[in-house]
């Protein structure tokens, strides 16, 4: 996030684009239904009817995938308005010229026909996100989970240089990240192109610091991102892979795909608590310790860097992740990896992360310290962008409209679109059984028409069919989905969703279009034939 | 600020705030069931009445505001008085099973029915006499000893924005009802537990605490471990084992806000599913193995790998449920001892 969770109640414009926050972000949807019920406008752009959209002064449900036109349309309603910031675009942004070309190509009545959003609520639309300055734009995969992502998300920056609404408090572009720990993660360098803090593999000064840092010559070719991991599984190219605290199997697109590519490989490591549908694969599980067993800092969706704390001792001979890795290491000739404790390492990525330099266990006290942060007398930053962009002015880079990797047809013609739901959490809270028991299976929702049409009633069961694979549901009729649409949790390895899914990636992050694909329903009979057909 | 005299004293407070909340600035302890810094004034229970000169009636301290010069008294004879008949009229209404009601320990009728030495309700006449809603898995609701303070009604309205519960009915029947009056569960409620932090009483209970005496339990305050807006509470542990979640209202994210998986995943913790030593598999099987057994087999395999294909036949998925520092040492080890940048995790699937 460019801003913090704090700020979200003082936003006075709410623009929330793909993202179920009440659901998936819990606390964070909670301030925005605050926020609202303060006074507030919220716009919602989401296909389903959520409980924001719910409650939205302007509620959009575009056709899916067609974020990009939208993002446009409403780029050119507010540059022929005149609505646009001119003085910010002027002092703090280039390329502008380039995306006025591209937004001149859709004006309403075209945006109208691609979207399905009439022009008057594009008009209004474009109308509220540029009434104040105090605007926030609120995404999360619904934007990125499309072979369009990037570009979405390049678009939505565009719109938010356009009307000057960042670099200030209650402003900017705020992605609700998924994982407790997935900014983390990321500012570590468990990526194949960078080291920990963002620090290129293209660039050969970072080759040589860390070179420097870790004393030993390093591989600078970038790595390979995991859809490229599996495809160079199956093709015989990786022979070897470490899984820790991941379940691909479940949790990545086309999973008849991911099961075959791990099938391939000659040795195959897992590191989890549980026997996951991924671990299944492996020759050797290593077991690890939970959250509560160990200490440690995450860093959450507003670059706060907190504490986690050790509570109890972990069972049986399970081991802190971190010693199991060192041990490894070291233990295949690697100097470097005699850590004492997990502040020990945490000093190390001080060392070797600018961002982090600053914070300290004893620093991070009750409240944690959002980085950048470069000094331990820095006290840490709740916005980002304030006055200059870390590239020096901010690039606009123009963005058009590409239609999705899967569309409906006869024979697949209800679009189907994934995610989660408020009481799991992709797979780890199945093994939670007061959660479990709240919800113990999947739901697909679907549309009465729909249901009507296939006749089926509630909870019935049914058999879903994509293009890559073919599952067993039960169903909810609702009307928060369109007819013609259904949708999916994640959380169910009896249902497991991603044998459905298209792994159609964007072609930066290698981000699949879990959003969409395609499927055709069938109802079901006899389920318990059905269901042990499905063992 | 304003200047007024509390208890014979002189004190000074900024302006515009309530008598109750300069009252605990200054460490006077006004009791009080229904009132709640986050939310709004609700005025019932009149606990928190104190004495102010001038003034005929005794005024409720949460909702009046102090005034320059004002001369307040806490706990005269009159305010404590008047405290000791309302404590009576609830507790005549009210269950008195303190030795077996969950809440017994961190129960605010009880704190007060013990400052003030009241000890059962003089009243004899018709009591509440409600069925308990626990048909949901984790929380229970007794309304026979709600004493319709409404700060449930509030948090569920007002923090949670849900407004799963309202008072229905008048008088003797009132009660908090969800709609229709239907027992709680997840299509009519959120199952937050927000309502739990905020009762006073033993009339709503988190079923997973069931069973632990508040004062058995150590608090570790940590990070929770699902989504990414980062929500800090209290794991309570009791002989070693996480029995639970409590707020902790330092939390900066979220206050004493919590989901309901932040409120009650932990039994995840203790799972029997757990794996509790290493495992290699053998002719298709897992074997239970000891960990020399089992770091050799993986350094010999990967170092096999790495000897005759390199590095880069060698990928790595770390993990964005893991820590940093358990990230930082992956991806190191991937680049320093396998020499590979093949190195990821799930932010991208």
């Amino acid at each position: 996030m460019s801003n913090s969770i704090g700020e979200v109640e003082g936003n006075e414009v709410l623009f929330v684009i793909g993202s179920n926050a009440t659901e998936a972000h819990p606390i964070i949807g909670n301030k925005m239904k605050r926020a609202v019920k303060n006074g507030s406008k919220l716009i919602v752009i989401d296909p389903r009817r959520t409980e924001l959209a719910e409650m939205a002064t302007l509620w959009l449900p575009v056709n899916s995938g067609t974020d990009a036109a939208l993002i446009n349309g409403l780029m050119h309603i507010i540059v022929k308005e005149g609505w646009h910031d001119k003085e910010f675009i002027e002092t703090r942004c280039t390329g502008f010229e380039n995306v006025l070309e591209v937004i001149e190509q859709y004006p309403p009545e075209v945006v109208a026909r691609i979207t399905g959003i009439s022009e008057e609520i594009l008009y209004e639309t474009a109308k509220l996100y540029t009434s104040t300055k105090k605007a926030g734009i609120f995404y999360t995969l619904g934007i990125t989970e499309h072979t369009t992502g990037t570009a979405n998300v390049m678009n939505l920056a565009n719109l938010a240089m356009l009307t000057g609404h960042l670099g200030i408090e209650n402003a900017g572009i705020n992605p609700l990240r998924g994982q407790n720990n997935v900014q983390g993660a990321c500012d570590m360098g468990a990526l194949p192109n960078t080291f920990p803090g963002y620090q290129n593999l293209s660039e050969v000064k970072n080759i040589a610091l860390f070179e420097e840092f870790w004393n030993v010559k390093l591989n600078p070719n970038n790595g390979l991102r995991i859809p490229e991991m599996l495809d160079e599984a199956l093709k015989g190219n990786v022979k070897a892979m470490y899984v820790m605290g991941e379940d691909p199997v479940l949790t990545d697109p086309d999973a008849n795909h991911v099961k075959k590519s791990l099938e391939n490989l000659d040795f195959l490591v897992v590191q989890d608590l549980f026997l996951t549908e991924t671990a299944k694969f492996a020759d050797v599980i290593l077991p690890a310790t939970c959250y509560a067993e160990k200490d440690g800092t995450f860093t959450n969706t507003e670059r706060r860097v907190q504490r986690v704390k050790k509570a109890v001792e972990a069972p049986g001979e399970c081991r802190l992740d971190w010693k199991i890795l060192s041990e490894i290491a070291t233990k295949l000739g690697a100097k470097g990896f005699d850590y004492k404790n997990s502040e020990d390492i945490f000093n190390e990525i001080r060392l070797t992360t600018p961002s982090y330099r600053g914070i300290t266990y004893k620093r991070i006290g009750k409240v944690g310290i959002q980085w950048p942060c470069p000094t331990e007398e820095h006290p840490g930053t709740p916005y980002l962008h304030k006055g200059t962009f870390p590239r020096g002015k901010g690039l606009m880079i123009p963005v058009e409209y590409e239609a999705p990797a899967e569309l409906v047809c006869e024979e697949y013609p209800i679009l189907l679109s994934t995610g989660r739901m408020l009481y799991h959490y992709n797979i780890m809270t199945r093994h939670s059984k007061k959660l479990d028991d709240i919800r113990p299976y999947e739901l697909a929702e679907m549309n009465p028409v729909d249901a009507e049409k296939l006749g089926v009633k509630e909870e019935d069961f049914v058999r879903v069919i994509s293009r890559r694979g073919s599952i067993l549901t039960r169903i909810t009729i609702t009307d928060k989905v369109k007819p013609g649409m259904m949708f999916m949790t994640f959380h169910y390895k009896e249902s497991p969703v991603n044998e459905l899914t298209n792994s159609a990636y964007d072609p930066i992050t290698k981000t699949a279009e879990y959003k969409i694909s395609a499927v055709r329903v069938e109802k079901v009979e006899k389920v318990e034939k059905e269901l042990e057909l499905a063992k | 600020m304003i200047t007024f005299i509390m208890n014979g004293k002189k004190v000074e407070v900024k302006e515009d705030i309530s008598i109750l909340e300069a009252a605990r600035e200054n460490g006077v302890d006004i009791p009080t069931l229904c009132y709640d810094r986050e939310l709004s004034i609700f005025g019932g229970c009149r606990l928190c009445i104190v004495e102010v000169e001038g003034s005929k009636k005794l005024v409720a301290s949460c909702s009046a505001k102090v005034r320059e010069g004002m001369v307040v008294y806490t706990e005269s004879e009159r305010v404590v008085k008047v405290r000791r008949d309302i404590l009576d009229l609830l507790l005549s209404n009210h269950p008195m099973d303190c030795l077996t009601c969950e809440k017994s320990g961190e129960c605010k009728l009880q704190d007060y029915a013990y400052r003030y030495g009241v000890r059962e309700g003089s009243f004899k006449g018709e009591r509440k006499n409600y069925a308990i809603d626990s048909l949901n898995p984790v929380i229970e609701r007794d309304q026979s000893k709600c004493i319709l303070c409404g700060k449930c009604v509030r948090v569920c309205s007002e923090i949670q924005v849900t407004s799963a519960i309202a008072f229905t009915n008048r008088g003797f029947n009132s009660k908090v009802t969800t709609g229709f009056d239907k027992p709680i569960d997840y299509k009519n409620c959120r199952m937050c537990g927000q309502c739990i932090t905020a009762c006073p009483t033993g009339a709503l209970i988190n079923k997973q605490l069931k069973g632990i005496r508040p004062w058995e339990v150590k608090k570790v305050r940590t990070t929770c471990p699902f989504c990414g807006t980062g929500c800090n509470f209290d794991l309570n542990v009791k002989d070693g084992k996480v029995v639970g979640v409590t707020p902790n209202p330092d939390s900066p994210v979220n206050g004493k806000s919590l989901c309901v998986k932040g409120r009650y995943h932990t039994d995840f913790i203790n799972s029997p599913d757990r794996i509790t030593k290493p495992l290699i598999k053998k002719d298709g099987e897992f074997v239970e193995s000891s960990w020399e057994e089992a770091i050799r087999l993986v350094v010999k395999s990967l170092k096999d790998v790495k000897e005759q294909y390199g590095g880069d036949a060698i990928a790595g998925l770390s993990s964005a449920r893991c820590t940093n520092e358990d990230n930082f040492v992956f991806q190191k080890m991937m680049r320093v001892a396998l020499g590979t940048n093949n190195v990821d995790h799930c932010a991208r699937t």
